[in-house]
Parts: C-alpha cells; structure tokens; sequence
C-alpha cells in the first residue's frame, strides 16, 4: 500500500494526543496552577487536532468532510469522525471547567477517556476491517493502535504531569505496546495474501487450467491502482526501517525513562522520551502501510 | 445510505466469455468513450498526449498466461470491471454516503457530489474496480451504463451498456441474474460461471465464463525445431553458384 505521509502523521500524532487525553481524562495528576492545566490542554487536544487535521489533507474534496459523520452505521471512518470530534469538544469544555473552577469534573473526564479510547479504537478498525489486506485484517490491529496511544500518551503525560514515578509505569506500556506490535509482525509474516487463499490463480478463475501468470498489463504506464495498492518501493529500506523504529520507538525511550528515575531529574525530560518514541511510531506506521500487500496486486503480477 | 440492501429485486450485471474475448480492448475504449461524454463529470486523464499519461478507466484488459503442468502455455484476455457485488465492501467503508448499492436493480453506483475522495473504497475493494479521477477527485467506478439501460432516446438495440454493445466477439453479455431465463443465467448454468476471488467473500454478480477446454493432439508434441540434417539442394544458376563458391572455400 502507498504509505500517505498525511495519514501516517494522522494516525501517530492524533494516537499520541489521544492517548494523553485517555490518561488526563482518568484523573492523571497535574499541578493544579492554570499555566500547567492550559499546556496539558493544549498538547493533548492539540496533537489530536493537528492528526485530524492532516488527515483531511489527502481527501479529494476536504470541503466535503462534513459528510463523513452521517454513516456511522456502516462505515468506521464515519464513527472515527464522529468520535474524534465529540471528544475533542468533550475534553474541550473539560480543560474549560478545570481551567474556570481549579477542580476536574470526574464524570466528564471519564467521558472524555471513553471517547478518545473509542476513537484510537475506530481509527485502527478501518485498517482491519479490510479483507484485501490479509496482513491488517486481524483483532491485533487495534490492539497495536490502542497500546502505542496508550505508550506515547503516557510519556506525555508524564513529563507535563505530577504522577509519583510516572517512569517504571512507561517503560511498562513502551514494553506491552513493542510485544503487541511484535506479534503482529509475525502474524503479518504469515498473513500474505497466498496465506489467506488470494492467488492470481483464484483472483483469475484460472487455476483450474494451470499456473497463471501476468503476461500484459492493461496499460503501459502507472495508474491509481498501481500507484496506490501495487506500491512495492517504500518496501526498500524494510529492515533498516524497522530497526530504527525499535530504536526510537522503544530503546531510546526506555533509557531515558531509566536515567530519569534513577536520578533526580526532572519529569519533563522525559518530553525527550515522548519526542523520540513518536518519531520511532513515524517509522513503525510507514511500514504498516509500505509492507502492506493488497489483492489487486495479484492483477499486476504479484505473487 | 452506505448500508447494503437485503435483497435487490433484479440483480443486473455482466457475464464476461474468457473464451472469446480476443483481447482487442475495444470494450475500455468505447467504455472510456461513452463515460468522458456522458455522466456526472468526464472520466479524466492527466498529460494524455504526453510520455507520463495517466488516467481514470472503468475497464481494463488484463492478459494472462496460463500453463497446465502437462500441456503448452495458453493466453487468457481478460476484462476487468465492477462486478456489482451483492455483499459490496466498497459500500459499507463509504463515510459519506456516496458510495451506494441500489435496490431496484443492484447497481453499484457513486454519487459524485457527495464523494469526499478518501480513497477507502478502493481499499476495501479486491478487484480494482474503483479509480480516482484525477482531474475530478473523485471515485470513478462502472455504472452498468445506468444513463444507456434506462434511456428513452437511444434506439433499442443500444440500451445496453458500452462494452457488451461494441464486443466484437459476443464475449460479453448484459442481463437480469435474479431471472433464471435470461440469457446471463442461462450462459452462467451451461458454462459453469464463476466467481473471482471467492474467499473474499463479496459475492460478485458479473460471472466470468471459463476458456473451453483446448483439444489436445493424438500426436506426441513435436519437439524443438531441430536443425535440418542438409542444406536443401539448389539447381540452376543457384546451384551453380553454390559449387562455385564451395570450390573457392
């Protein structure tokens, strides 16, 4: 699949921010003065917004995207809108209250928890809901979605917030995120498309005759097709991505994290650890999409 | 509404004879003919004249080869479009609405002003069948020709979609599944159609007809040009050169 970088930055962005919303919502403590209440505020609503909001930039007609809350029915997409937007505007008036007053409305945070749980939940349903890509179609999925949320959530947490030794707790989450994630790129290395039955053979009706094999393509230069489900060159650099992913993802964070709560620096250096953890998440979701094989490739040549 | 309907009261579509089709493409050609002129917006390309063209088809031409373990190779054409599944995945992701199954005749269709352009529906569809139009940004998809089936004005023998009409070899045929007397159902029954990609569980109504069986020879398959035992003999002037120049060798 075509990794789009909107999206890519969309799903990890909105995923950090609303992962810190899940948490400051639960009641995660803060210092109570309003400079620190509005920049808890600011960074998890703000990270969720800007996610929305760079995800509306690959839309064809963004000036539409208003429609996408009507089929919340059928379509996961159309619930991740809605959910995304009634907890931005229910942590919204909760950071309001909290700002006004100095005292957090518990109903109101968990509602906002609630919410932003459900959003990370949709976002990664519209991945496993698709059946033309084996390697997605899995409950690890949202599993993967929901603990890099609630990781990188947490370390932002933790450094603008006043948890007691909110470290040993990350390194906990970074751990539990990396072996979901773990298992799902095993699972992924057995869920190909001939592992899930999808051969040219039966994407043809020929297999009955013999082998099949592409001969002439439709057409002599690239289409929406092959550009978007036969995209094979974000898959280059697989190895070398993946371990940089580990790397910022989870190796770095877990030694600051380390060096933080041995010793007695402040909390907010583990802003260090949040920073890199998301660049790691970039490389982990660019992969998501890149090593993603899609059916219609089996039209295109592939195996 | 992007939720799919029960049961559709005709269920309309294609039946695709992948042992007649020649693979002459004249079905995307007059495909891309009649949606450019017809239809909501045309069906768009970007630098058609150019060395990088590109753009939105409903149809595409595929060949494939096909080679049996005890037999020669074999070229199967084979024409791609929607298949207007019954259970259509590209309809439910839909966000907004636009893209929808109908009830009366079980076309899948795209309503254009109401497409956001987020692309999902050609994820969620294995068969390729959705391109975005690049000058639109919009989903394009077939329509089974909704503004010929149903029009008025054209003759008759036209009101059936683009490519079965210009198919030079009858290898495609357009008609009701849910009438087991339609020509469509009755090719389906005598030729055995078949799905494409069935484990995807999207239960396609285009059917695709199989290539026949190919007749296969009493005698043992003739091996590997071998090289003639002799130069033929040449007489004549021919000749005469030919031992002239073997004397000055």
């Amino acid at each position: 699949m075509h990794p789009a970088v909107s999206v890519i930055f969309f799903t990890v962005m909105s995923g950090a921010g609303l992962g810190m919303i899940f948490l400051i919502g639960l009641g995660f403590p803060v210092d109570a003065s309003a400079g620190w209440v509005f920049l808890v505020g600011v960074v998890g609503g703000g990270l969720a917004i800007a996610g929305l909001l760079a995800s509306t930039f690959h839309l064809g007609h963004p000036e539409r995207a208003w429609r996408a809350l009507s089929q919340w029915r059928s379509s996961w997409l159309s619930r991740e809108g809605i959910a995304a937007i009634a907890t931005l505007i229910l942590f919204g008036v909760y950071v309001l209250i909290w700002l006004v007053t100095g005292s957090r409305q518990p109903v109101l945070g968990l509602l906002s928890a609630l919410g932003a749980a459900l959003t990370v939940f949709t976002t990664s349903m519209i991945y496993a809901q698709l059946r033309t890509v084996p390697q997605w179609h899995s409950r690890l999925t949202p599993v993967v979605y929901c603990g890099f949320a609630l990781g990188s959530g947490w370390l932002l947490a933790s450094a603008l917030g006043t948890h007691e030794a909110p470290e040993l707790w990350g390194i906990v989450l970074i751990g539990l995120a990396w072996a979901a994630k773990w298992m799902w790129w095993a699972r992924a290395s057995r869920a190909r498309l001939a592992d899930a039955g999808s051969t040219p053979e039966t994407a043809t009706g020929l297999g009955f005759i013999g082998k099949v094999r592409l001969l002439e393509r439709p057409h002599t230069g690239d289409n929406y097709l092959t550009r978007e489900m036969a995209h094979r060159i974000g898959r280059k650099h697989a190895s070398r991505l993946r371990m940089l992913a580990l790397v910022f993802g989870a190796v770095v964070p877990v030694l600051v994290l380390a060096v933080v709560g041995l010793s007695d620096a402040p909390a907010l250096f583990n802003l260090l650890a949040s920073v890199s953890m998301i660049i790691g998440l970039l490389a982990e979701r660019w992969l998501f999409f890149a090593e993603a094989e899609h059916a219609v490739s089996l039209y295109y040549g592939h195996r | 509404m992007t939720s799919l309907p029960q049961s559709t009261e005709k269920r309309l579509g294609l039946v695709i004879d992948l042992d007649t089709c020649v693979g002459c493409h004249a079905c995307a050609v007059n495909c891309k003919e009649w949606n450019t002129g017809a239809g909501a917006s045309p069906l768009a390309d970007t630098d058609a004249y150019g060395a990088d063209v590109s753009g939105a088809w409903l149809n595409r031409i595929h060949t494939f080869e096909v080679t049996p373990a005890d037999a020669p190779a074999q070229i199967v054409h084979f024409p791609k479009s929607c298949l207007h599944c019954d259970d259509a995945p590209c309809v439910t992701v839909c966000p907004t609405g636009a893209s929808h199954k109908r009830s009366e005749d079980g076309i899948v269709l795209v309503t254009e002003d109401m497409c956001i352009g987020c692309g999902l529906c050609a994820w969620a569809c294995p068969y390729g069948a959705r391109e975005m139009d690049p000058v639109e940004n919009v989903m394009k998809k077939c329509t089974l020709c909704v503004d010929r089936i149903y029009s008025d004005s054209l003759p008759e023998e036209d009101r059936i979609p683009a490519c079965v009409r210009t198919c030079p070899s009858s290898a495609r045929h357009f008609g009701d599944f849910n009438d087991p007397e339609s020509d469509v159902s009755r090719l389906v029954a005598e030729r055995g159609g078949i799905d494409l990609m069935p484990e995807m569980e999207t239960r396609p109504v285009n059917k695709y007809l199989p290539p026949r069986p190919k007749t296969r020879s009493e005698r043992a398959t003739p091996s590997p040009a071998a090289p003639a035992a002799s130069a033929p003999k040449a007489d004549g002037f021919l000749g005469w050169l030919d031992a002239a120049l073997d004397k000055l060798g």
